[in-house]
């Protein structure tokens, strides 16, 4: 009786294959539509260790928070500006006539169960999101990441942040509170401010002469389709170059440039990375349940003749901000025409200026080095002193501009003259890039001057002996360091479990 | 193109024995490891649950985040420990393979779309001219519903605003304002009667009223009839980006806009003190008519708000 159970199942067995049921499975997919090698190298993709990859991590896995959060907003908010009169959960605006978009922004934050949590974590989901993908645009830029082959996939991620920025405004918006429409009136003027067809650019966009009915409407729409759509599109683009093209890596051990080295996409990396998934949600859900994010109940419903004190904007415009602050107030006035430089040099062109830089980038600096090869193996930073000192530059142009854009904050903090803040402001933004650029230039080569730079060195432990003589002795190697030892295998073609059967001579065999 | 090239994978390795190094678990002691992990997920699992009741008997929203939060957050990094020591170590290699296709590759890719073409498109020059010269065109049409449906033509719109000759002062509840309503250092946000709720009054006509004493007072030449009994009337859309003008620093006589900090003096004609506004404020001429009523004595006699190019 018993052989035949063993029977049944050995034939199970053999019929299903070596792989049993998944595997049939797959055998199926394979039949239509021929995945399974693709698959392999799928699975076998590696992917470098090291920290700095993570950002791009932290980018995608907030957008999936983005997404999800945002859908459940878009089930409760209402983009209309047609007047209502409020009467929710919220008693101090109870009978205020505010627009359906603000009562629903409010009525989602108090009225639906974890709307407020949900609302919060779309909010900080959007900073870290944009704060990520800058931190992550700056690794790839020191390292020299954008190099050749991969100058596409730098102008395709410096488009994402482009959009991002835009759908950060967007959304920012919408919710119709006093400290959003403020935003909404300025982004008008700096559209009014474009020689030529500024006033018909912003009659078109806001459907007429600012508050415009039609603007909430609209920019609804481009924040929950159109921009999202587009960000998904190059997302979807920047991962398949980057499958296309492999990830680059530092140089090290048994490194080149023909190789990658690293651990298997399954399942060492997607157990890391779905886990980094969860903590960064995780992250993010633990700062909407404490940290309070935009309490547009507290600024009130927007009505164009009313402003708050200290009004700022979401972190990311906040350099366009210091910069519209510390401009001068210079204007041309001539021949029947108005050019408003005091707004559309700081807000127009050199944000412009800026990104075109950065779209450039890989084209200016091949110019410069006449370096037209490949590159998969990553630069230390101080190993390019001139590329890093100019990105320090620019960040440093770009932090003071963003420290600007709270002057009046400094100025009633430090008890100062808010003309000397701005003053002072003004000659810091001028000053920091070229600060920045030989202080950096420096540091690089005083750390590639540094002999074993970037090798964690090992501890020497000085003792003293009783006849008061002092030895040094080296602690051991750092475990971590030890592990670099090894010499990188072949992705193996099973990952085997220990074997748990023995045959008659007590030798553990292993299946090939 | 041998198995190799083809998706850079070494297929044909043979597999590891299970005792290389690289298969074992990075950890050193994976049993400690993995009750650690355990905890960890166990720790996950009660938040998520304690997640699931919060919001069952509507908590409040903090609990619901920190349930969530912690339970994702516990349930990830023991996923992540999982995968960093409890997985093989590695560190495994994989060859890149050449991107570029062989020479042969890329001239018949070339030929066939410049030959090819060539042939059939550069001989018809004038069919391919009209094909352009339709789809071309098809685009310049198709911009006019795209883009000029948007909006209407800005045309005079920027250039006035609803203040008329006589028209009343009103607060912000349609009250009318009265010569003894404001004492001197006060102010009060005004409008056009009639328009105080409307969205063209609140965004364009808004205009500040300042008491700045109790004798009629002339900013600059030509504007000796435009304070009287000492009341001042200026735009609050600041001539910088449209912000209202909402702070009056009383000492200094100075019109302060919150958002870019512009400094207008209310005695000399609100011209920019400081800040990056190029221009005053425009101000409103005013009268008290015979019952005591703040009227305006016309519009204001430039555009309001920030420049723009039409503005001369």
């Amino acid at each position: 009786m018993s052989s035949d159970v063993v029977n049944t199942k050995r034939a199970k067995a053999n019929a299903a294959g070596p792989y049993g049921k998944v595997g049939q499975a797959l055998n199926e997919l394979d039949d239509r539509l021929g995945v399974a090698k693709g698959g392999r190298t799928f699975m076998d993709k590696i992917f470098p260790d090291h920290w700095s990859f993570m950002l791009g991590e932290i980018v995608l896995y907030s957008f999936v928070v983005l997404l999800v959060t945002g859908v459940f907003l878009t089930l409760y908010y209402i983009p209309s500006t047609a007047l209502v009169t409020y009467h929710g959960s919220y008693l101090p605006l109870d009978g205020q006539r505010v627009t359906e978009a603000f009562a629903s922004s409010v009525n989602l934050s108090f009225a639906v169960r974890a709307g407020l949590l949900m609302r919060q974590m779309h909010h900080w989901a959007c900073d870290i999101f944009i704060g990520a993908m800058v931190v992550h645009m700056a690794r790839i830029f020191f390292t020299g990441a954008f190099r050749k082959p991969r100058e596409l996939n730098w102008t395709i991620g410096t488009t994402l942040l482009i959009l991002a920025i835009v759908n950060g405004f967007l959304g920012y918006s919408l919710p119709d509170d006093l400290v959003s429409g403020t935003g909404i009136r300025i982004a008008f003027s700096i559209v009014l401010s474009i020689p030529f067809v500024g006033s018909y650019l912003g009659f078109f966009v806001f459907g007429g002469n600012f508050p415009g009915a039609t603007v909430i409407p609209r920019f609804y729409i481009l924040h929950v389709l159109i921009v999202p759509a587009l960000i998904l599109g190059l997302v979807g683009a920047h991962l398949f170059l980057l499958v296309r093209q492999k990830h680059t890596q530092f140089p090290g051990k048994g490194r080149t440039e023909k190789n990658v080295v690293g651990t298997p996409m399954f399942p060492v990396f997607m157990a890391k990375t779905t886990g980094f998934l969860l903590m960064v949600s995780g992250v993010i859900a633990l700062l909407g349940a404490f940290a309070q994010i935009n309490p547009i109940w507290q600024f009130g419903p927007y009505e164009a003749s009313r402003i708050s004190y200290a009004v700022q904007p979401d972190w990311y415009m906040g350099f366009l901000d210091g910069a519209l602050r510390i401009w001068p107030s210079w204007s041309f006035h001539s021949f029947g025409h108005t050019i408003p430089f005091e707004v559309f040099i700081p807000a127009v062109v050199l944000p412009g200026i800026i990104f075109n830089i950065a779209y450039a980038w890989p084209a200016i600096e091949r110019h410069f080095t006449k370096d037209n090869e490949m590159h998969n193996l990553l630069d230390r930073p101080s190993n390019r002193p001139k590329r890093t000192a100019a990105g320090v530059a620019v960040l440093a142009l770009l932090s003071t501009l963003f420290i600007a854009s709270s002057t009046d904050v400094m100025a009633n903090f430090f008890h100062l003259p808010l003309t000397e803040v701005l003053w002072g402001m003004r000659i810091l933004v001028i000053l920091s890039p070229f600060v920045a650029y030989p202080i950096t230039w420096k540091i690089c080569k005083e750390v590639q001057a540094v002999k074993g730079g970037g090798k964690r060195k090992t501890t020497n432990v000085v003792t003293r002996t009783a006849e008061g003589e002092y030895v040094a002795t080296a602690a051991p190697v750092y475990v971590d360091d030890a592990h670099s030892e090894l010499e990188a295998t072949p992705v193996p073609r099973f990952i085997i479990e220990e074997p748990d059967e023995q045959d008659e001579s007590g030798v553990r065999t292993a299946e090939r | 193109m041998s198995e190799h090239d083809d998706h850079g994978t070494p297929v044909s390795l043979k597999g590891l024995s299970a005792n290389d190094p690289h298969l074992q678990p990075a950890a050193r002691n994976p049993v400690l490891v993995e009750r650690v992990i355990a905890v960890t997920f166990v720790l996950g699992i009660v938040l998520v649950v304690g997640f699931g009741a919060c919001y069952w008997v509507n908590a409040a929203p903090w609990t619901l985040g920190a349930t969530m939060g912690g339970g994702l957050f516990f349930l990830g990094v023991g996923l992540v420990a999982w995968g960093k020591y409890l997985m093989p170590k590695g560190p495994f290699v994989e060859e890149r393979h050449v991107l570029a296709n062989t020479d042969q590759d890329r001239d018949a890719f070339a030929a066939a779309i410049v030959e090819r073409g060539g042939s059939v498109i550069k001989r018809r020059k004038m069919l391919g001219g009209l094909l352009g010269g339709g789809l071309g065109l098809f685009g310049v049409v198709a911009l006019f519903p795209l883009l000029r449906s948007l909006g209407p033509l800005p045309k005079g719109t920027l250039f006035h605003t609803d203040w008329r000759s006589g028209t009343y002062a009103v607060d912000i509840t349609g009250r009318r304002v009265q010569v003894g309503d404001l004492a001197v250092g006060s102010i009060v946000t005004v409008y056009p009667e009639g328009r105080q709720t409307s969205d063209r009054g609140q965004a364009v006509d808004q205009t500040v009223l300042v008491r700045i004493s109790n004798e009629n007072f002339v900013t600059q030449k030509g504007r000796e009839t435009w304070g009287p009994h000492g009341y001042l009337a200026y735009s609050k859309l600041c001539t910088h980006l449209g912000c209202p003008v909402g702070l009056y620093e009383q000492e200094l006589q100075l019109l302060v806009c919150p958002c870019h900090q512009s400094m207008f003096n209310v005695t000399n004609g609100a011209i920019p003190q400081f800040g990056p506004a190029p221009r005053p404020l425009p101000q409103l001429p005013l009268y008290v008519d015979a019952s005591g009523y703040i009227r305006s004595q016309k519009d204001y006699d430039q555009p309001v708000g920030p420049g723009f190019w039409e503005r001369s």
